[in-house]
């Protein structure tokens, strides 16, 4: 038996999904080649909590040259489970973001919209004990892009997670919950209906800290190991 | 009982995949790309102290038009000289993961510098894991980098006996050595008559 699930398909959007325009000449033609898990796909890069350091969890702090960054406060909060939702600890969890206005740092982006010089936009921490992670940022702003005319980003911020093997590597972009701009949104809607709302965080009055920051709850759910946890 | 257990199963479902999209150099590759921002991970995999031979894996992504894809990120996976894995990466041990993007370079290649890898197990011939994100990518894909100086232990590999003889060398890095560095060229095709073979486990 393979140590770990096979990949969900029902859970992602098709390689070649032609509203995502540039998904059509970059995404592979052929079917992957479906071969065994040996150990080189079991393991896969396990950080210690050295490489953190102060500030990498709080994007509110992390880019400040000369004073606090423009925009409303957040707090992005939740579990990184496996599909048996066990909670996976001391994994690795990196983000990055427009500003409030909806820019980018990078250089390669054209959006005229002004850069925030207190905001740099990227973050990354290590689940708890429990699998928790937890980012203070701000809520970024949406933007136009070229895919289709008066195409717009609804309000995003990238995940990036490593689980315990290379097999269980997710790349992914947290939602919003309400916000209209999902339902003409390409990148959103490339996984099938019931899945892509996994990608959307919820509005949490307990994550909320009073008189500093809404909070929002988003949990991640990585590829996980075969075989069942629970007696039938 | 069994209900609840089984609804309570089916309540964990994978987060889906999304693009890393065109933006990602200060999040996931900051040293590389020049911004204020300690990296988890370059394309320096090795360190002075690493046994095993210094290599350089170099190569570029094609998109099925045949243009560079410039904005791309690779990320590498490899055992070290005496074919061991690496149990937790920090300052001190060899990390066997590399990341480097295609956007700094002026040929747009991805650049690792890394330790040849021993075998893993007695079956699989030496192989670095390599997984790709871009821009049109909604879920990164997997490949093998597998080493064309490697011939015996590569005709014994059961991943390369999957592969049809037309399609195989698609996984084969080829050797070529300057005055400095033995290199190893892997070109990634996305699409087109020479697409590279892409994995799942």
């Amino acid at each position: 038996m393979k140590p770990y699930k096979s990949k969900d398909e029902d859970s992602h959007s098709p390689n070649q999904y032609p509203p995502y325009n540039s998904s059509v000449i970059r995404a592979p033609s052929k079917e992957p080649l479906i071969v065994p898990q040996t150990i080189t796909e079991t393991t896969g890069p396990q950080f210690d909590a050295s490489v953190l350091r102060e500030f990498d969890n709080d994007l509110t702090k992390n880019g400040i040259k000369t004073g606090d960054p423009i925009g409303e406060r957040l707090i992005v909060s939740g579990r990184v489970l496996d599909e048996d939702g066990t909670p996976l600890s001391n994994t690795m969890v990196e983000l990055w973001q427009a500003n409030s206005t909806g820019r980018y740092i990078d250089s390669q982006d054209q959006h005229g919209a002004p850069l925030d010089p207190n905001f740099l936009g990227a973050g990354r921490t290590l689940t708890d004990k429990d699998g928790w992670y937890k980012f203070t940022t701000i809520r970024p702003g949406a933007y136009p892009w070229g895919n289709h005319p008066n195409a717009w980003r609804p309000q995003h911020i990238h995940f990036s997670v490593f689980g315990p093997n290379i097999m269980t590597r997710l790349v992914t972009q947290m939602y919003f919950e309400g916000d209209p701009l999902l339902a003409h949104d390409p990148i959103y809607k490339g996984p099938p209906d019931e899945a892509r709302k996994r990608m959307v965080a919820k509005f949490s009055l307990d994550l909320t800290e009073e008189g500093f920051a809404l909070g929002y709850r988003w949990d991640i759910i990585l590829r996980g190991p075969n075989g069942t946890p629970f007696e039938d | 009982m069994v209900l609840r257990l089984r609804i309570k199963m089916s309540s964990f479902k994978p987060t889906p995949s999304q693009t890393v999209g065109p933006f990602f150099s200060y999040g996931l590759a900051p040293e590389q790309y020049g911004y204020d921002f300690r990296e988890l991970a370059s394309g320096n995999v090795i360190r002075v102290s690493d046994a095993g031979e210094a290599i350089t894996i170099v190569g570029r992504i094609f998109n099925g038009a045949g243009d560079l894809m410039k904005n791309a990120i690779v990320e590498s996976w490899q055992a070290d000289g005496d074919g061991k894995y690496s149990r937790t990466i920090c300052e001190e041990t060899f990390s066997g993961f590399g990341r480097f993007g295609t956007g700094t370079d002026e040929g747009n290649r991805y650049i690792i510098r890394t330790v040849k890898p021993g075998k893993v197990d007695e079956q699989q011939a030496p192989h670095i894991a390599l997984t790709i994100f871009s821009r049109g990518l909604m879920h990164h894909v997997y490949t093998r980098l597998y080493f064309s100086d490697e011939v015996d232990s590569n005709d014994q590999d059961p991943l390369l006996k999957l592969i049809l003889a037309n399609r195989r060398d698609t996984l084969i890095a080829q050797r070529v050595q300057n005055d400095q560095d033995t290199i190893y060229e892997f070109d990634i095709h996305m699409q087109g008559e020479k697409e590279t073979v892409f994995l799942e486990f």
